[in-house]
């Protein structure tokens, strides 16, 4: 049975729960006349069985469709032959898929033998045998549910409070989900990150000079384990996040000066819903940009001036990374402008200070926390986007300063790693989640150090 | 007390530089603020100017004859194997009759795309009385006669540098002087899939992949984003886990977008199971990206709500649930349904997480449902960007302009239900 | 221009300043109001000096205004404003709240220029010189008309930095020890030298409010400007700390003219020798402030004092 028809079925039994938890409420107590008799009203008992039907049942089949394909799996493999069941991991695994891939009629990569074709009708004979057992169980729990409610449901059953006590955990479990997903980015990351550590030390990811992730594709060929040495990838991402910083942090900050002391009102009202564009524009637009039209234009303009230029520079990444932060920079900044009260603003004209003073002596000082909470975010914004970098920037781990040449960055070697088919515990692989570990942790201080100076700073003047 | 008279003098002396001083300033203020306004103007005029021609196509006026000797030599119509390219290449022939050679035969049968064969082929499907007959049809040219009739590529350059060959563009041109080339609307942008030939391939099976995956992420993330956010500001005790909850979700919304990506591959993929390539993982990671700006919008706008209304409700005796779903949840709902319009566009644009859960792989189907190998709109950007051929950079442009104008669709339906709905209290 | 001060007029059922709001134009030609029984009228008030009663002139005037107008957007904020103010003398601007005091003190040294919708019309002159002309760089005139606020606003700056920041924006000091010169002698005139000379590292923001507007008035004076406009200088301190201002208002009284804005007649009365009575944007009555307390030639100046009107 398909899991949508499974679920409809639910539904439908949700309703007539429903209506069998209501009418019993006003039956027990002789009539919608007399339902003030109930301590909740009626439509509350009808909840309650519903509680009752929906919870254990959805549950089961969670965590049935969870561990399902895991579960059949192992049967499959425990029923295969002795000789297949003794192959290594990643042996085992291709078996497995091309089981898989027969029993659902894929292509399957090798010779079909006979061993192969029993395992597929075992696969599929055990799947249907699990699709038939889940639905008979889930529908059954969600019977026996509801009728058990049903039953329990009395005049002076506090209905209400059960059904929002439901509720309240409901709404708990959702809050918690942003919790799970840290806990899960963690997880994810850190477990095969620590796979990684254990083929590559740490201490040659994280000092190494070279970087050249190209593992062996026959396990028997030496010395061709590829280098990890990651520090071309991180002073290629600081290249280029210096790049982006040094185009959006003055100009995002002259922007916010500049529309919050000067511009008219009317020009605030048209120049400022245009850097919000600026802000929605997907990034991987700006990468098509940066490759397509800055980077020629940075060579030509390199080469006019005498530079030997890489069509994949870093400066044609960062320059177009530097202007899809501006608007990102002067909205922090605008906020940590406005947030300076107005009398310092006044204590510094009434003295006689220019305006371009009053900012730049009294006004940024103060609004300097938040400002520099603002830059760290951007910075963390920089270091982690990846689309600009992965089409503008090369796939070179060139260790250099020069923002002419071609330079790598973790997220571009994140995605060059993990795109297309890949051996899941390959060394080259497992790098990604290494690197993704590297690039988590870096932005989370970032973020955490910039929202606190944020906070703290709008703090001081409330 | 000093002298009045040389503390005015000593003012005014430096009087004229602090002017200066403030003029560049006030200027520099302006040149930065251009520099964005620039941009964008730069951006969309070279966007325009690139991707407006993809969304028409160059097609040739051919006279075919359907013959059933060539079409069905056994007598019956093989729709799989019958040759309708070759129906194709005789009215070429037809037209360039002093063509005779080996290779300058393939050089006039590249003038016409390879969807000329499966046009006929269509209709004779359509229409089988029409086996035997002539038709006269017009059929999409080559990416590469495209270019050149729309003027992206210079005859004037060395023929080695360019795709298409001095005779060709001969024949391109005795067929402009007859009357047979002609360019409209680009259909095939809009309902083919992707193709390696740029004349075929469309966005459609983009789009479709880019809507499944909206459908779970505003399945998921709203319902969870709007309990969560209702949580925190109606229920949750001010307590440690709540702090941790806040900076969480603060830390979430300023995460990188790829790390999303790698939790989808390993959790999503590799531990649960799901199917590669799918809008449903593709989703299900979108939600957990979009989550925090839901829920952050979400509370804003409870805290709009004003306390009045609250206590209002709390006074005639009604739960706290019961507050909250009548009359907090009603009035807070604008708030909470364009910030979800906001996080259901920021979605719409990512495409670096997408990446990592093989949503970039070259998919002609178009997906037919939320576990169907399938693409996303911007990753198709990325895709095509990638294309060497000139004709890809077109319609990179153009699958840009579609991408941005759904974008500030959503954009101003959110803007619309703020301005409709929005209370002042 | 707040409800409550013209509910009360009606209240008083003394409605001699046109009762209309003050969005709308006034109207000059109005006839005098048939209920008013008082010989000032508010309708002539606006249209010639001499209808301000008592004395705008004063022996050695050093500030002048006439014909002083002030709209903040369509709101006339003042009107028809003629008044003298004499050097060093500290001369108080008094007033139920909205009736344009303030507004009236920061078109003496241009600070309404930072307000986008405000118009100043008329003719204002510091020594002789026109400030709203257009020669005049407002730099300059701030640095001659200095001003303290309401509340104590020192800069997120060391106490140092604080006094010394006028005196370096202007290029007053060759050298640093004739800035600490000026820094020190500036906190030693407003009498917070003996309080702060140990900590002057330190951030203006940790001391007492009290502390706090004496370390604006130093760094007011340490311009060494002409005139110091002070904006309610004590309406957030409590009365020991006001006390020290205001005896430090009677020192600084030798050098500089002090135009104080202040809500409160007894601050008025000990500190000021002259004093203007506002009203809605109109300037009612002016004169030496042991007259103006005892014998008030307005009605609208006496009902003030004695306390019928806000």
């Amino acid at each position: 049975m398909q899991n949508t028809t499974l679920i409809l079925l639910l539904g439908a039994m949700a309703v007539v729960a429903f209506y069998f938890g209501r009418s019993r409420s006003l039956a027990l107590v002789g009539g919608a006349s007399k339902s003030a008799a109930l301590h909740s009203l009626p439509g509350y008992y009808g909840y309650f069985t519903v509680v009752w039907c929906l919870l254990p049942a959805l549950a089961l089949m969670l965590l049935w469709l969870l561990f399902e394909p895991r579960l059949v799996v192992a049967f499959v493999v425990s029923g295969l032959p002795d000789a297949e069941r003794q192959m290594t991991g990643g042996e085992l695994n291709l078996l497995v898929n091309n089981i898989q891939n027969l029993a659902s009629g894929d292509a399957v990569s090798g010779e079909v033998d006979s061993v192969l074709r029993a395992a597929a009708d075992r696969y599929n004979e055990i799947s249907q045998w699990s699709r038939r057992l889940l639905a008979v169980l889930v529908l059954g729990i969600a019977g026996l549910g509801a009728t058990y409610a049903w039953r329990r449901i009395q005049p002076d059953l506090r209905a209400r409070n059960r059904v929002e006590q439901v509720i309240l955990y409901l709404l708990v479990a959702a809050s918690s989900i942003a919790i799970l997903t840290t806990v899960g980015i963690v997880l994810s990351v850190l477990f095969e990150a620590i796979r990684f550590f254990q083929k590559v030390p740490l201490t040659e990811f994280l000092f190494g000079l070279n970087w050249s992730p190209q593992t062996a594709i026959r396990a028997d060929q030496v010395g061709s384990s590829g280098s990890f040495g990651a520090v071309p990838l991180f002073t290629g991402t600081l290249l280029i996040t210096a790049i982006a910083m040094s185009v959006a942090v003055p100009i995002g900050l002259m922007t916010a000066i500049y529309l919050a002391e000067y511009s008219s009102a009317r020009m605030r009202a048209i120049a400022k819903p245009l850097l919000e564009i600026l802000a929605g524009i997907p990034t991987v637009v700006y990468g098509f940009f940066a490759a397509l039209t800055v980077a020629p234009w940075v060579r030509r303009a390199g080469e006019g001036l005498g530079f030997e230029v890489a069509s994949e520079s870093a400066l044609a990444a960062g320059l177009v990374m530097g202007i899809m932060i501006i608007p990102l920079v002067s909205s922090l900044a605008d906020d940590a402008i406005h947030a300076v009260p107005s009398a310092m603003r006044d204590g510094a004209l009434g003295l006689g200070s220019t305006r371009s003073e009053t900012m730049t002596k009294v006004i940024l000082p103060a609004a300097l926390p938040g400002i520099v909470g603002g830059v760290l975010l951007a910075v963390s914004r920089a270091i982690g986007e990846t689309m600009i970098v992965v089409m503008a920037a090369g796939l070179a781990a060139n260790l250099t300063a020069n923002p002419f040449e071609a330079v790598t960055t973790v997220t571009v070697q994140i995605v060059t790693l993990l795109v297309g088919d890949q051996e899941f515990d390959s060394a080259k692989t497992l790098a990604a989640f290494a690197l993704g570990l590297m690039l988590f942790l870096v932005t989370l201080c970032l973020n955490i150090l910039g929202l606190r100076f944020v906070r703290k700073y709008r703090e001081q003047y409330d | 007390m000093k002298d009045a008279n040389s503390t005015r003098m000593k003012v005014e002396a430096g009087l004229q530089r602090r002017r200066r001083k403030e003029r560049v300033f006030q200027l520099i203020g302006l040149l930065a603020t251009a520099v964005g306004i620039v941009f964008l103007g730069v951006f969309f005029f070279s966007l325009i100017k690139q991707g407006a021609s993809a969304f028409e196509q160059t097609h040739v006026r051919l006279d075919v004859e359907m013959s059933s000797e060539a079409l069905a030599p056994d007598g019956e119509l093989d729709l799989i194997y019958a040759d309708f390219d070759g129906v194709i290449r005789s009215a070429l022939r037809n037209l360039f009759p002093d063509v005779t050679g080996r290779g300058d035969r393939r050089e006039l049968n590249q003038l016409v795309s390879i969807a000329a064969g499966y046009q006929v082929r269509d209709m004779l499907v359509e229409d089988p009385d029409l086996l035997g007959g002539k038709a006269t049809i017009w059929v999409p040219t080559s990416a590469n006669v495209d270019m050149l009739v729309k003027g992206k590529i210079d005859p004037g350059i060395d023929e080695a540098m360019r795709p298409v060959s001095n005779q060709q563009i001969r024949w391109v041109d005795q067929l402009e002087t007859e009357g047979r080339i002609e360019t409209r609307f680009n259909t095939a942008l809009f309902t083919n899939g992707d193709s390696r030939e740029p004349e075929l391939a469309g966005i459609k099976g983009a789009l479709m992949g880019s809507v499944y995956m909206l459908l779970v992420t505003v399945a998921l993330a709203f319902p969870i984003g709007v309990a969560a956010a209702i949580y925190l500001e109606e229920f949750a005790p001010k307590n440690r886990w709540a702090d941790l909850i806040e900076v969480n979700i603060n830390n979430l919304a300023a995460v990188p977008s790829i790390v999303f990506g790698l939790l989808g591959l390993a959790v999503f993929i590799n531990w649960m199971g799901l199917p590669r390539s799918a809008p449903l993982v593709g989703g299900l990671v979108l939600s957990l990206l979009t989550l925090p700006v839901i829920i952050i919008a979400s509370r804003a706008a409870i805290q709009a709500v004003p306390p009045s209304i609250r206590q209002a409700a709390f006074g005639l005796g009604a739960s706290r649930m019961q507050v909250v779903f009548h009359h907090i949840m009603p009035l807070a709902l604008p708030g909470m349904l364009t910030g979800t319009i906001i996080g259901m566009s920021r979605a719409l644009g990512e495409s670096a997480p997408l990446l990592m859960i093989g949503m970039v792989a070259f998919i002609v189907d178009v997906p037919g449902g939320f576990t169907d190998p399938a693409t996303a709109l911007p990753v198709q950007v990325f895709l095509w960007a990638d294309s060497p051929e000139r004709a890809f950079a077109e319609r990179t442009s153009a699958a840009i302009i579609v991408l941005l104008g759904f974008l500030l669709l959503m954009n101003l339906t959110a803007v619309i239900i703020r301005k409709r709905m929005e209370r002042k209290w | 221009m707040t409800m409550a001060a013209m509910s009360e007029l009606d209240v008083n059922k003394e409605p001699p300043v046109s009762p209309a709001p003050v969005e709308e134009p006034v109207d000059t030609t109005r006839k005098p109001d048939a209920r008013s029984p008082h010989r000032p009228v508010s309708g002539q008030l606006t249209e010639l000096l001499d209808e301000t009663v008592g004395n705008v002139h004063c022996d050695d005037p050093f500030m002048t205004a006439r014909d002083v107008n002030v709209y903040y957007g369509d709101n006339h904020a003042i009107r028809n404003v003629n008044l003298e103010i004499g050097k060093k003398e500290v001369i108080a601007l008094i007033g139920p709240s909205g009736c344009g005091k303030s507004t009236f003190l920061r078109c003496l040294n241009r600070m309404n220029d930072s307000i986008d919708t405000a118009r100043v019309t008329g003719d204002i002159r510091l020594d002789g010189m026109d400030i709203y002309s257009k020669e005049l760089d407002p730099v300059a005139l701030r640095a001659r008309v200095g001003m303290v606020f309401q509340k104590a606003n020192p800069f997120p700056k060391s106490i140092y930095d604080n006094v010394a920041y006028g005196p370096r924006i202007h290029g007053l000091a060759a050298d640093r020890a004739e800035l600490d010169n000026i820094v020190h002698t500036s906190l030693e005139r407003a009498g917070l030298l003996q309080e702060v000379k140990d900590r002057l590292d330190e951030p203006g923001t940790g001391l007492s409010g009290g502390q706090q507007q004496r370390l604006c008035i130093a760094r007011t004076i340490a311009v060494n400007p002409e005139v110091i406009l002070m904006d309610e200088p004590c309406s957030a301190l409590d009365p020991i700390a006001t006390a020290r201002i205001e005896d430090l208002m009677d020192e600084l009284s030798e050098d500089y003219a002090i135009v104080i804005v202040t809500h409160s007649m007894q601050q008025a009365a000990r500190v000021s020798k002259r004093v203007a009575y506002f009203h809605l944007g109109l300037l009612v009555e002016v004169d030496e402030t042991d007259r103006i307390f005892t014998n008030p030639q307005h009605k609208l100046t006496e009902d003030y004092i004695t306390g019928r009107i806000g």
